[in-house]
């Protein structure tokens, strides 16, 4: 039979309208996205009995008060707890993200010992016993060795009983290397220990404040307690206040603030005298407070008149005269004016210089220990163990004194110079036998990085006790996990920055998910097989038991409400405030003879190799800290952040067209430093000449979700030593950009 | 039947969001991320692939340093009753009835096993709310503990957006009427986002209701489809009439200027 063309094409037509006007072709479609649907690797999240409990989060030293919504014995969702002290009820990204960590791959699931070489990644698991044998092995070798005072302990704070069992493990062991994380709080404490003469951490009262004066602060970069913050940012909006922000870029707070004075990088200190010079000279300042509670004023008077007029501080802030002078005035004439500084989020200490200058004005205008105000708060002292005991080998290793100097000579008051470690390690001067790493991650979050990591390397033993597979753990030679905060009780006390002293209880939300124990209870194990007065230093049968011998009375109603509130705790009048020498606040401590200047800290490298500054900035969608960020967070980056693996360096506009460079162009950043492959953003908040980068990315640990993803600004800029404290206080460094 | 299905006399609800006070800070993107068990992926860095029911997008003034300005906008499904109640762009495009306007609370919907992936709704929407799922939705393993059962998984190839926590409403509703109640408090129906911005700026309650806080501060004008009266207060791309009930507040004027598709000349006549 024969097709002719014509009926072929009839058929074809007419089969085509046949087919559509049957349900056929709709209810082929309809069952394809049926069968789509019931992909069985769809997951289904399984029904239970809801359930509530309360904790505190202590993934950063934020210390909020946590609910978390579980299904049985799930935890589905981490939510702010009502009316804790601070965050009340809301809460940062990170904490959001939480449970991306608690169940996230990145989690160390059983102690494990390195077989590969260091940092390749191949880990053997192995049991509790044999991994505490074999740290116990290597510590009462080093005992032996008569070297107790090479053992070292990194910690991410020094307060509240488990960083405090790692303190005491130490002293009976004979070693006084104890090191917690830098951070503003070290200059903060040196700056008050100076100038009031008290122990303590810096209170601020910036809810009630009229006119906070912030010195690059990033008030709503995570600055402080941040959550608290948030809120304290949002009430003084609400109550017509004022914010004024110091600083080069624009970040989120300038641009949220009332007032945005741009300045010339690393040089608010002088800006500071340059207010102080103003106040003084126009006699705005708190005579009350100035005549009768302070002391040392007129060596101040005589250097802040004579140095820092407003003509001379516009030539090294680029700040003009009229803008100093109005700031000045708005400022001593507010009703609780409050000045702050620590750059960012705070995790470089700073000039010691600068804190002190800008700690002045706060003096001049008479709000210490007033609402609205600055307060030296006492650190907290619910922690009464008995003595240590020691034997002669502990003795011995106490007397040598701390391998980072601090506390000798050149830094009689600085507690902890972690910075210098490195530099140390590498010329010989520390020689480290072992060292332990808890809730800190030096190989990230220090500056200079390869050289730390390269300083790690020469460290013959490294014990790691973080949750998380992060990137000092990768260095680890073996790795003993703590349980994650959201599976263990511990006390939190005194978040950054709040104006009332107050302890939060982390407790269990999920029973341990892998083969982890307690760093508290590791310490304590620890110390029982090493025996003899180490043993008898730390003889609690567990840390709970410790946790609750410790806390006392405060038991119940911490279990009960989550936190404790100190409502004895009053701010003192200015005449009982200080406890200096003289009993009075000191504009210039003779001791050390430190009077507020302005010393630029000056950055490596030649400004003809490198002619732009590169500065780091803070965000609160990028987790700078130990911990990396989880998969949700990642989601929150912009993409003229970071897009694909590339991360982006912020740029003038004006700058980038004299450099050739075009938005989004790959360009190669060089410092004294190091050097990586960048993408250019162009972005008009930026001064031209600088530079800045995000801390955070660059992450080399963690999951796949984080790992490799942008470049660690920790690697390009160095340590500047700070003469006065020996603490870090580089803000920045030089830096070129070329076309890749 | 239609007039008892009338709008006005039912809830209606709405957010405000205070631009002035939001932070950019992303714990609101997080927060609906961790309610609504919103997938993730290796490289989350397209946003035309990247799933997210909440985007705070930043805009600048445009202008150079140091006049530079930059504000947060955060921004979830506008849930728009269109220029008759329930005609939103995506609800009259849809061919499956997937997404569809309830005339009790104002919520746009989104039925997750109906909708086949046409992707209609997203060339419609001019707010682009509405994502794609191009890839299987992936836990890693034991992650997959932290779901969410009040929300079920989307899988590839649906489109998905933000609900306004509708199950939050139901739970609350439910809540109520084991109490023998029939009407829900202002705070027993918020969403993840409101709950979570630590510098409340973000504000979620009964537009309809002058007792509630959105009502008070965004004034909607509810004889002309909710334009808000309140100075410091606008809808994003106003002129369109989808009239959402998403409301924005600023003092600053370029901020409001930029929240609607305005050319060259318009805005330099409304600047001056």
């Amino acid at each position: 039979m024969k097709i002719a063309r014509r009926s072929f094409l009839s058929f074809l037509i007419g089969g085509a309208a046949g087919t559509a006007l049957t349900p056929l072709p709709w209810k082929l479609t309809d069952d394809l996205s049926i069968w789509s649907q019931n992909w069985p690797w769809t997951p289904v999240p399984p029904k239970g009995a809801a359930n509530q409990v309360n904790s505190v989060c202590s993934l950063c030293p934020g210390g909020c008060g946590i609910t978390v919504r579980k299904i049985d014995e799930r935890a589905v969702k981490i939510e702010g707890m009502d009316g804790y002290p601070g965050n009340d009820g809301s809460l940062c990204t990170l904490c959001l993200a939480g449970l991306q960590l608690l169940y996230g791959p990145s989690r160390v699931q059983a102690p494990m010992k390195r077989v590969g070489k260091r940092g390749e990644g191949r880990w053997q698991k192995i049991s509790w016993e044999q991994a505490l044998e074999e740290v116990t092995a290597k510590l009462s070798d080093l005992r032996a060795a008569d070297a107790p005072e090479t053992l070292v302990a990194l910690l991410g704070s020094d307060r509240g009983t488990v960083p405090q069992l790692f303190n005491r493990f130490l002293t009976a062991y004979g070693s006084p290397n104890f090191f917690r994380t830098p951070s503003i709080q070290d200059t903060y404490e040196l700056a008050l220990f100076l100038m009031h003469g008290t122990r303590s951490m810096a209170s601020f009262d910036i809810e009630n404040s009229d006119f906070v004066l912030s010195f690059g602060s990033g008030m709503i970069d995570g600055w402080g307690s941040s959550v608290r913050m948030f809120k304290a940012k949002s009430k003084l909006r609400d109550a017509n206040a004022t914010v004024c922000q110091i600083e080069t870029r624009l970040s989120n707070t300038a641009a949220k603030s009332d007032k945005w004075v741009s300045i010339n990088p690393g040089t608010e200190a002088a800006l500071a005298l340059g207010l102080a010079h103003v106040i003084i000279k126009e006699a705005r300042y708190n005579q009350d407070f100035i005549t009768n509670y302070t002391n040392g004023f007129n060596k101040f008077q005589q250097l802040v008149l004579e140095q820092y007029s407003p003509s001379n501080v516009t030539m090294v802030t680029g700040i003009d005269p009229e803008t100093i002078t109005s700031l000045a005035r708005s400022f001593a004439s507010a009703r609780h004016p409050l000045a702050i500084c620590g750059r960012g989020q705070g995790a470089t200490p700073g000039s010691l210089n600068e804190f002190i200058a800008v700690h002045a004005l706060n003096a001049l205008v008479g709000n210490i220990n007033q609402k609205g105000g600055i307060w030296a708060m006492p650190e907290p002292d619910y922690i009464e163990w008995p003595d240590v005991p020691m034997d002669a080998v502990a003795a011995n290793g106490m007397q040598k004194g701390r391998m980072d100097g601090a506390g000798s000579q050149n830094f009689p008051h600085s507690r902890y110079l972690l910075n210098r470690l490195p530099d140390m390690i590498h010329s010989g001067e520390a020689t480290i036998g072992a060292l332990m790493v808890i809730g800190s991650n030096p190989v990230h979050t220090l500056p200079d990085t390869p050289k730390v990591q390269t300083a790690l390397d020469k460290i013959p033993y490294i014990v790691s006790l973080s949750s998380f597979m992060d990137e000092t753990t990768q260095m680890a030679d073996i790795i003993l996990p703590n349980h994650t905060n959201f599976e263990r009780y511990q006390d939190v006390p005194a978040p950054e920055g709040l104006p009332q002293p107050i302890i939060g209880l982390s407790q269990p939300i999920v029973e341990p998910q892998f083969n982890t124990r307690h760093a508290g209870d590791i310490i304590i194990q620890l110390a029982q097989s090493l025996g003899g007065n180490v043993a008898e230093a730390l003889a609690w049968g567990d840390y709970e038991t410790c946790l609750q011998e410790t806390l006392g009375d405060k038991w119940d109603m911490l279990s009960e409400q989550g936190f404790w509130v100190d409502e004895s705790f009053n701010i003192g009048a200015w005449g009982e405030a200080f406890e200096t020498d003289s009993g009075k606040f000191e504009f210039t401590n003779a001791a050390i003879n430190r009077l507020p200047l302005f010393n630029p800290i000056n950055l490596d490298g030649s400004s003809s190799e490198y002619p732009l500054v590169l500065l780091p900035y803070d965000s609160m969608r990028i987790s700078a800290g130990h911990i990396g960020n989880p998969a949700f967070l990642m989601k929150t980056i912009e993409d003229t952040v970071l897009k694909g693996n590339s991360g982006f360096v912020e740029i003038n506009p004006q700058t980038a067209a004299s450099l050739g460079l075009a938005q989004g162009a790959k360009a190669i950043i060089s410092t004294p430093t190091g050097s990586a492959e960048v993408r250019v953003h162009h972005f008009d908040g930026i001064m031209p000449g600088v530079i800045a980068m995000p801390r955070g990315l660059g992450r080399t640990a963690f999951d796949k979700y984080v790992a490799h993803k942008g470049i660690n600004v920790n690697g390009l800029i160095g340590a500047v030593e700070d003469p006065a404290s020996g603490l870090d206080a580089a803000w920045g460094t030089r830096a070129s950009l070329t076309k890749a | 039947m239609k007039e008892a299905n009338k709008h006005s006399e039912m809830q209606k609800f709405g957010m405000v969001i205070d631009l002035d006070k939001c932070t950019g800070c992303g714990a609101c993107m997080v927060a609906c991320m961790a309610e609504n068990n919103v997938p993730f992926q290796e490289d989350e860095t397209d946003p035309l692939l990247s799933v997210k029911w909440m985007r705070v997008y930043k805009m600048t003034n445009g202008k150079p340093y140091p006049e530079t300005d930059i504000c947060y906008l955060p921004r979830p499904c506008q849930h728009c009753e269109g220029q008759h109640e329930g005609h939103s762009p995506c609800v009259s495009v849809c061919p499956a009835t997937a997404t569809d306007y309830d005339m009790a609370t104002g919520i746009v919907s989104q039925i997750y096993t109906r909708c086949f992936g046409c992707r209609y709704c997203m060339a419609a929407c001019p707010y682009h709310v509405r994502l794609f799922n191009w890839y299987d939705p992936i836990w890693p393993p034991g992650m997959e503990k932290m779901l969410n059962p009040d929300i079920s998984v989307r899988m590839r190839g649906i489109v998905e957006k933000c609900s306004f926590c509708f199950h939050r409403y139901q739970l609350a509703k439910d809540q109520a009427y084991v109490e023998g109640r029939r009407e829900i408090e202002e705070h027993e129906y918020q969403t993840a986002c409101t709950q979570a911005c630590p510098a409340d700026a973000i504000v979620f309650g009964d537009l309809n209701n002058p007792s509630h806080l959105v009502h008070q501060l965004a004034q909607p004008d509810l004889k002309h489809h909710g334009k808000p009266k309140n100075p410091k207060a606008f809808r994003l791309l106003e002129r369109l009439g989808t009239n959402p009930k998403i409301y924005y507040m600023s003092s600053k004027k370029w901020v409001r200027l930029a929240g609607d598709n305005y050319t060259r000349e318009e805005l330099n006549k409304k600047r001056t």
